[in-house]
């Protein structure tokens, strides 16, 4: 029977001694440890989020660095295409532009030829005619001694023409 | 194989060197008194009701061990409100230590430990004959009691130390006696308080809730070392139990909110449960009274029942020893002291149970006394 009857002086002194221990710990215990752990669950949180935050921002900084570098691939082919073509252009020109002056020196070169040649013809031509008159004078000077070879002379210069 | 052998060899050679209690030690009296008369012989024969009685129950001194006829006890003050100051001189407070009653043998200063039938093991007033008058206002600090204090001396060092580490590691990693700490704390919180209580409200319920645990998982623990200044009987003490009961039914009914009280006074049932009889309301009141009673009788039932059967086991070894000589004692001694052992090592498991058990069930009230309406 005693075993389960409460004893007054133990409840007296238990209630004092676990008000005090409840007390006590809640004000110096239960509050530093649970604000301690509160704050260090918080900042593990943080840090978490932080470093999902920092991945996330590395794999759109590294997307954006691909799409940049293929831009710029993109860009270096489109630039050496277009010096490529430039080029071509260029080589393609010039080789028209000498083979046109090229004509042209040849034009002219054959231009000039012609007309040294007309007038070399030309000038032969007058001194040939000039020689011509002059031997045609000299010719007629001893003929026409008198009249009668002039009028031969003239004959004959007619039947000549005639031949030419 | 010989691993094995020798590993066997060495358990062996320690349950027969540690664990093999020497009846004839506890028997010592009996052993002293066999040469003078068949009567006191049979009067000094080993009584284990007696014996494991008073293991469990409350003491105005601490016992240690017997030798002989001499007790290794430590003293504990015995504080005593007088109901007849006049017969001891108009004093109405007496202090002193337990020792002036020389293990219950001696009346001291009109006092008494009886050993009648319906005050046994009371102290009790005397009258100038020597009858007893009655029990004095009884405010000893006794074993119990004492019990309770080492371990809150113990449960302070441990949290304080966790305290400074906690204030010491700010937002760093736990360290120390923080680590065996914090983890019964999260549980509690985690698996505990959130659950049954809820995230919203919980907060203000973990200090109880955790001074509830950590008090009755340390005086269990604490109840089941069976060297001074630890082993005493404190959770399986009904007062002890009344009053962690108590403070959770307090903390209850003082934080129970409006809907809590509609609950009890005005339930939702219909008007002839509660008008002219009020049948509902009293069987809510009756269930607010059970609930810690039934937390105050488990905690109790688990942690006395626990001692009782270690201490039955081992008074075994001197039951058999009185009954059939030294030779048997020593025969079951491995036994008993191995059940011993086993039922130990059980109490250690309960020890936890007990104060899960009990953290869980405030906490369920706790919540069913902040609950919404639903």
């Amino acid at each position: 029977m005693e075993l389960v009857t409460p004893n007054l002086g133990t409840i007296f002194w238990m209630v004092i001694i676990f008000g005090v221990v409840a007390f006590v710990l809640k004000k110096f215990a239960w509050r530093p440890i649970l604000n301690a752990l509160t704050e260090r669950e918080e900042s593990i949180e943080n840090a978490l989020h932080e470093a999902e935050r920092a991945r996330k921002e590395m794999a759109k900084l590294k997307a954006g660095n691909e799409q940049l570098l293929a831009e710029a691939r993109k860009e270096k082919e489109s630039i050496l295409r277009e010096a490529m073509n430039l080029k071509d252009g260029i080589i393609a020109e010039a080789k028209d532009k000498a083979a046109a002056e090229t004509q042209k020196n040849i034009e002219n070169a054959r231009q000039q030829i012609e007309n040294e040649k007309a007038k070399a013809i030309n000038e032969m031509k007058q001194q040939m005619s000039e020689l011509s008159l002059l031997i045609a004078e000299k010719v007629i000077r001893k003929e026409m001694a008198d009249n009668k070879q002039q009028q031969e002379m003239v004959n004959k210069l007619v039947e000549g023409i005639k031949l030419n | 194989m010989f691993i094995l052998d020798k590993r066997w060899g060495l358990l062996l050679t320690f349950i027969l060197t540690v664990f093999w209690v020497d009846p004839l030690i506890a028997r010592g009296e009996e052993a002293h008194g066999s040469y003078s008369g068949e009567k006191e012989h049979a009067e000094e024969k080993f009584d284990a009701g007696h014996f494991v009685i008073e293991h469990v129950l409350d003491a105005y001194e601490w016992h240690i061990a017997s030798v002989g006829e001499t007790h290794i006890t430590v003293p504990l003050p015995v504080i005593l409100f007088s109901r007849h100051p006049e017969l001891h001189e108009g004093k109405k407070l007496h202090v002193f230590m337990s020792s002036k009653f020389h293990h219950g043998h001696d009346d001291y200063m009109g006092f008494r430990i009886s050993a009648s039938e319906k005050n046994k093991g009371k102290i009790v007033e005397l009258d100038n004959q020597g009858q007893e008058l009655g029990k004095p206002l009884d405010l000893s600090i006794t074993k119990t009691i004492t019990g309770v204090l080492v371990s809150v001396v113990v449960l302070f060092s441990l949290l304080f130390a966790a305290v400074r580490t906690a204030k010491h590691n700010r937002g760093k990693a736990p360290s120390g006696v923080q680590n065996l700490i914090e983890p019964v704390i999260v549980f509690i919180r985690d698996e505990i308080a959130k659950p049954s209580i809820g995230e919203k409200k919980y907060k203000k319920f973990m200090p109880p809730l955790l001074t509830l645990f950590f008090f009755i998982l340390l005086n269990n623990l604490l109840g089941l070392i069976p060297i001074f200044p630890f082993g005493a009987n404190v959770t399986g003490n009904i007062a002890i139990t009344m009053v962690l009961a108590l403070f959770t039914f307090f903390v209850t009914n003082l934080r129970g909110n409006k809907h809590y009280w509609k609950e009890i006074f005005n339930p939702d049932v219909p008007m002839w449960l509660k008008i002219p009889i009020p049948l509902m309301p009293l069987l809510e009141i009756s269930g607010m009274i059970t609930k810690p009673f039934v937390l105050m009788v488990r905690l109790f039932a688990n942690m006395l029942a626990g001692h009782l059967i270690v201490t039955v086991f081992l008074s075994l070894i001197f039951i058999f020893s009185s009954l059939m000589g030294p030779i048997a004692g020593y025969g079951v001694s491995p036994v008993s002291v191995l059940f011993a052992v086993f039922i130990m090592l059980l109490d250690v498991l309960v020890s936890f149970i007990q104060a899960y058990v009990f953290t869980l069930l405030s906490a369920i009230y706790f919540g069913m006394a902040t609950a919404e309406h639903h």
